[in-house]
């Protein structure tokens, strides 16, 4: 791949500039071209191979974009049972990496590089570095894990590629991690966006601001998380962080990265294709809705995946970008398909309730969505604790903080829901990932 | 002039207004009078107490929300339109009453209301100009004491 722009100096860098500025039609060109040749390469695959028979389409079926519909999905589920690498589409002996998805819910599943998928992954993950403020002259410190997770190996071969430094300091031992960034100087961090907060409040318990650490930039993913999780990275650490997304099954980090608008991420579609479907009837959500990403590889050679259901819910951009880049944007994954309610035929993510929350000062961060169905209709109460900042003696203002917080969900997620104010510190706490959502329909059953 | 009032939200179901007023009776806090504002999901309960500071201080050690307001005790006669005369007062100035609740014991031939205004100074501005008797904590307290 070509370096055309010269300008390291400029904030607004583009790694890529043929691939990421492409106009939007020779993009659409280069993936249907691509997205043939995929298509008559993964039918060696046994699955794709019967799923294609099954359905009676083959690389000749695909005349347009829009016939990528026709293709099956391919889900976790289906890269489980065929395990380990089932969906290999190049003879073993040209593996040259074997990686694996952290396996929280059972099997590990494996996916593989040839050495030109690792040197396209690269790639990947340097565009994303440099629209992130990475440059050539830079010091990285990686705190990600190395190892069978994708983040640690794929970030260090991306900051290579720019010819940057790397300190491949590992996940852990933060006391360590703090000792090298002062040592050593690093502009750049790369760790899941708790972990940056992890450094900032060790740091403080060294007695030390963490705004003084030296990195200017900081890369976060491998998690989800908010723009209040930015802010408060970015001005504990003083630093600029930027969002990053990519799920091993497809490759690893590089599907999409933040330019320094931090308006979505751009998805590099000279590699991927991404849709955003409603997940339950699988139709295409309308430009701008939230909707779960499926993902098509166009160039991975060891195992590439047609349509694969990532479960993350997010919303795709076609707007261009004052950054210059062409490229489709995505939001920040908003949420899993597994946490979607259905409320009378209406698709709901908790999220868009937190959103609707966010937009009434105080009524966070202590919520619960409750829905049950004590007759034929379904019913939703959202719990919100009582604080200080939002309770009146007045009843008036109390059933107008209710209506308010109705409202805005009427506004973002399309339901009407009613809001139960509860006492402080009713809501269940959990240490990590805190459970929103209790279903009692499903307790019903 | 004023009294200041502790307001405390509730979930309404039983058991919930024990829990608070066990707390402050273990200091030995009497409460001069209470009024509770509910829906069928949750309640505002009102309490005007002597040992305010204290009793905050006890209902937010225990996690409760609680919030401090003015309001003004205004005794009236004891009598077929003694409120309605002091209303008219209230309503000719154009005071907004926010709520009101009766105190729960009366003085000689007199009944004591507390009234929470949007505008406390105000109102007792123009109470005292109709010749109405605000009650000042100190002889409220004296009073029920």
């Amino acid at each position: 791949m070509s370096n055309q722009d010269p300008d390291w100096s400029s904030e607004n860098r583009i790694w890529n500039r043929s691939a990421e500025t492409l106009p939007r039609e020779e993009i659409a060109a280069l993936q249907l071209e691509r997205l043939r040749a995929m298509v008559e390469r993964v039918a060696q695959v046994p699955f794709y191979r019967d799923q294609f028979k099954h359905a009676e389409i083959g690389p000749q079926s695909i005349r347009s974009l829009a016939d990528l519909r026709r293709l099956p999905f391919t889900t976790k589920d289906d890269l489980r049972r065929h395990q380990p690498l089932g969906f290999l589409a190049v003879p073993r002996k040209e593996l040259a990496r074997i990686h694996g998805s952290s396996g929280t819910t059972g099997v590990p599943t494996f996916v593989a590089y040839t050495a030109q998928d690792l040197r396209t992954w690269s790639e990947l993950c340097a565009r994303f570095l440099v629209a992130g403020g990475l440059r050539p002259a830079h010091t990285a410190q990686v705190a990600f894990g190395y190892g069978l997770f994708t983040g640690g190996f794929g970030l260090h071969y991306g900051i290579e590629r720019v010819g940057a430094a790397v300190i491949p300091a590992a996940a852990g031992n933060t006391r360590r991690q703090i000792d090298i960034m002062r040592e050593l100087t690093p502009e750049v961090l790369i760790c899941t966006p708790s972990y940056a907060l992890t450094i900032a409040d060790t740091a403080r318990e060294l007695g030390m601001d963490p705004a003084t650490l030296p990195m200017r930039y900081g890369h976060f993913g491998g998690e989800p998380w908010t723009e209040d999780m930015r802010r408060e990275i970015e001005d504990q650490l003083g630093l600029q962080a930027f969002n990053n997304y990519g799920l091993s099954e497809v490759f690893g980090p590089g599907v999409a990265g933040e330019c320094p608008l931090h308006d979505g991420m751009h998805i590099q579609e000279d590699h991927f294709i991404v849709e955003c479907l409603d997940p339950e009837t699988l139709e295409p959500v309308a430009e701008g809705e939230p909707g779960e990403l499926v993902i098509t590889n166009l160039t991975r050679e060891a195992t590439p995946l047609i349509r694969y259901r990532t479960r993350d819910i997010a919303r795709l951009y076609r707007e261009p970008c004052a950054c210059g880049r062409t490229t489709m944007r995505m939001s920040r994954v908003t949420g899993r398909t597994d946490d979607m309610l259905i409320i009378r035929g209406v698709n709901v993510f908790p999220s868009q309730i937190e959103e609707a929350l966010l937009r009434v000062e105080g009524t966070t961060p202590h919520y619960l969505i409750e829905v049950d169905r004590p007759g034929t209709l379904d019913e939703v109460h959202v719990k919100v604790e009582m604080r200080p900042e939002i309770f009146s003696d007045r009843m008036d203002r109390m059933q107008g903080l209710c209506e308010h917080i109705s409202r805005e969900i009427q506004t973002v997620a399309g339901i009407r829901a009613h809001v139960d104010l509860v006492e402080p510190r009713s809501i269940e706490r959990f240490v990590g990932k805190a459970r929103r959502v209790l279903d009692k329909r499903r307790l019903n059953d | 002039m004023k009294l200041q009032q502790l307001s405390l939200f509730l979930e309404n179901r039983p058991g919930q207004l024990g829990a608070p007023l066990e707390a402050i009776a273990a200091e030995d806090i009497n409460i001069l009078t209470l009024s509770l504002a509910d829906t069928a999901q949750f309640g505002i309960l009102r309490l005007i107490v002597r040992e305010w500071e204290q009793a905050k201080q006890i209902f937010e050690q225990g996690g409760w929300v609680v919030k401090q307001t003015e309001v003004v005790a205004v005794d009236v006669l004891d009598r077929p339109g003694g409120l309605a005369g002091a209303l008219a007062v209230l309503e000719a100035a154009e005071l907004n009453i926010e709520y009101m609740y009766a105190f729960s014991l009366r003085r000689d031939d007199k009944a004591i209301l507390i009234f929470r205004f949007e505008d406390p100074d105000r109102a007792i501005e123009v109470l005292l100009e109709h010749g109405l008797h605000v009650v000042e904590a100190e002889e409220l307290m004296r009073h029920v004491g």
